[in-house]
């Protein structure tokens, strides 16, 4: 595993939270629990009545290909998470800037990623097509001030 | 037609930078095959048995005369000089070399065309009527919406990995030239009675090794809320979208196993927290689409008569041409059926004759259909025979739109490594015995379609009359359906019993026409005396 502290992978200026993240279960139970960890076919929405006491939500990839996550990150986004959200697992180069715009903002991949391509995979995109929980301003919004 | 600004064009260029680096990293080794794979699949590539092959976007279907030159021209750079036209009204080039690829992308964003989404797990190309903006019966533009469609879905970060593809199809009329409701989602629209706008959504519908004819979901979508309402579908998909079983994980088998009812009660709650967070276009977005779209210039005295002198002219105006909403044009249609060709296929010089035909004759647009044929929407009545001249001329004047020789057929084992047998030759014996005999003449509409494996590409089960290629033993066996439709009255076509092999397959088909020749009533089509009469007088033909 790669510390994400080290792999530069935080957009978040505060402390990390440094407790374990427990399971979804786990959490409902453990009054004072801050961090947890969902799994690809949990409900993300189960989280919703901790929002104020949540800090960190890791979204596990066990595989790439498997989106659910994506939908995971956008929900408590929507829901007013403004804790730390970040996704783990099998999280590559190529997927990171449509996690950072669902609303991730820290990765921890099993795998360490190259910088560069991270920051060229990062800076690729000039704008966007859709709002989405980065708070972007759509190309939509864009053309017409 | 719609034309990129600099935000669009730089989103493409931004594309071409990305796949160019993409491809480098995978021959560097920084990207398994596995890592890439879905990567080159969202640009349209895709490993087939001999070789790569790209398939370039058409959106909704339209495209400039300088769009198709530029397809043309890339046929003969990058390719063998040919090109096949598909069901879902894209392109494909079936001999691509992989470091050609990210040349072949920059190539087409000269001319605000991509390979974006079509191909792997996400929102595939936007399809819509192949006469949008020249039907007589249409209430309203659908490509201003499949637009609008189509800028939402492009790089959606949170449905790029769904469990499966994703079709949508956008119509606004009532005859369905679309096959709308065999789409993920098949969006039309429609008007209350109030006389307002709105979308009725189908969703759950496609073809595949279980075919589904999509239910109505929400009959009246708002036309300010469309994309809401798409994301909200598309967040059940992908959160709920079974993804043990690929053959199990298309929306159409949520649909099914969750019910309509229950999907639709699912759509409706995400839809109204979705509505909170107003990621709605501004109204004025479709407002500049849709000038984009606004009528040409379409000459108010032009002739409503035909010179139907030429009695091989008249034959070709009959059954190639669709009437127009303005007096004095119609939609004429090239097929691209010649007999014994193969469905679909075009030259690089066929296809820079009909750029050039359709800057002369059809103000600078055409169009592909999802029966793999290419529409000059807007052509002058007094135009139509010089042409037609033209276009007979390029063996580009077949005139067999939706007769027994206008063929769907997928690529097959000549080409796709999922295939199980071979389609293009069956389609070819098919359209050559019908000409030589004579009865594709007299035959009126039937619509033959052929696919060479169960993932039904070819749409044999809205075929009236369909093939489907199986593997029987190492042989190739081909199953005869008959009575589908992916037309408004949408059906799935009926296995009339055992397979055949290639011979008989062609002796089959012929058969079965032959009951039909002898039981049809007055006007009736091929697919109203199957109605009528049902499955047993073919059965017993086929194997009494």
């Amino acid at each position: 595993m790669v510390d994400p502290a080290q792999n530069g992978l935080r957009f978040r200026t505060d402390a990390p939270v440094s407790d374990p993240a427990v399971t979804v279960e786990a959490f409902a139970e453990q009054t004072n629990a801050l961090a947890v960890r969902i799994e690809p076919g949990e409900d993300v929405r189960l989280l919703l009545p901790f929002l104020d006491r949540l800090r960190l939500v890791e979204v596990n990839f066990p595989s790439f290909g498997d989106g659910r996550g994506y939908s995971a990150a956008r929900i408590l986004r929507e829901a007013g998470y403004t804790g730390e959200l970040r996704a783990v697992g099998d999280v590559l180069v190529d997927q990171i800037a449509y996690m950072k715009r669902c609303g991730f903002d820290a990765f921890q991949p099993d795998e360490l990623l190259d910088r560069g391509d991270v920051e060229n995979a990062l800076s690729r995109w000039p704008d966007v097509y859709q709002p989405t929980a980065d708070g972007r301003v759509p190309i939509w919004n864009l053309r017409h001030g | 037609m719609y034309q990129y600004d600099h935000y669009d064009q730089a989103m493409v260029d931004a594309r071409v930078a990305e796949f160019r680096d993409q491809c480098q990293r995978r021959l560097e080794g920084k990207l398994t095959e596995d890592q890439f794979k879905p990567l080159r699949l969202m640009n349209g590539l895709y490993l087939q048995l001999h070789a790569y092959m790209l398939r370039v976007a058409i959106p909704y279907g339209t495209l400039s005369g300088a769009q198709m030159r530029a397809l043309g021209n890339i046929a003969d750079k990058f390719d063998r000089k040919y090109g096949h036209f598909t069901t879902r009204q894209n392109i494909q080039y079936n001999w691509i070399k992989l470091e050609d690829a990210p040349d072949i992308l920059a190539d087409l964003a000269k001319v605000e065309m991509h390979a974006i989404q079509t191909s792997g797990n996400c929102i595939r190309n936007i399809s819509s009527d192949h006469f949008a903006g020249a039907a007589a019966d249409e209430i309203i533009d659908p490509r201003p919406y499949a637009e609008l469609l189509r800028q939402w879905s492009s790089f959606h970060p949170e449905f790029s990995y769904l469990p499966r593809k994703f079709k949508i199809a956008v119509i606004a009329s009532e005859t369905d030239r679309a096959a709308m409701r065999l789409h993920d989602i098949g969006i039309n629209i429609v008007r209350n009675d109030a006389g307002e706008l709105g979308a009725a959504f189908y969703v759950g519908g496609g073809m595949g090794r279980t075919p589904m004819i999509a239910p109505l979901i929400n009959g009246f979508v708002p036309l300010d809320q469309l994309i809401t309402y798409s994301e909200a579908c598309l967040r059940v998909y992908n959160r709920y979208g079974r993804r043990d079983n690929k053959y199990k994980a298309r929306v159409k088998i949520l649909v099914h196993e969750l019910g309509a009812e229950e999907y639709t009660r699912q759509v409706e709650e995400e839809f109204a927290l979705l509505i909170a967070q107003s990621i709605e276009p501004p109204f004025a977005e479709l407002e500049r689409i849709r000038t984009y779209f606004d009528e040409p210039a379409f000459d108010a005295d032009a002739s409503d008569e035909l010179d139907r002198t030429d009695p091989d002219f008249a034959v070709w105006s009959d059954r190639n041409t669709h009437p127009h909403k303005t007096p004095g044009y119609v939609s004429a249609v090239i097929s691209l059926k010649p007999v014994g060709g193969i469905p679909g296929d075009a030259t690089a010089d066929q296809m820079r004759l009909m750029a050039e035909l359709a800057e002369q004759y059809s103000f600078d647009e055409c169009r592909v259909t999802h029966t793999q044929n290419i529409v000059l929407p807007h052509v002058r009545k007094a135009d139509l025979f010089a042409l037609w001249q033209k276009l007979d001329a390029a063996g580009l004047g077949t005139p067999n739109l939706d007769q027994v020789g206008d063929i769907i057929a997928c690529p097959g084992l000549d080409y796709c490594s999922l295939a199980n047998a071979r389609s293009i030759p069956i389609a070819q014996q098919i359209s050559q015995r019908f000409h030589a005999n004579g009865k594709g003449e007299i035959l009126g509409e039937l619509k033959l379609k052929i696919s060479g494996c169960i993932n039904a590409c070819g749409h044999h089960h809205a075929g009236h009359i369909g093939i489907l290629g199986v593997d029987k033993k190492g042989v190739e066996n081909y199953q005869l359906s008959l009575g589908g439709s992916e037309a408004e009255d949408t059906s799935l076509g009926k296995i009339t019993g055992r397979g055949f092999d290639e011979a008989g397959i062609v002796d089959a088909v012929e058969t079965s026409v032959d009951v039909y020749l002898a039981q049809r009533q007055d006007g009736e089509r091929f697919l109203d005396t199957y109605r009528r009469i049902g499955m047993e007088p073919f059965k017993e033909a086929l194997y009494g």
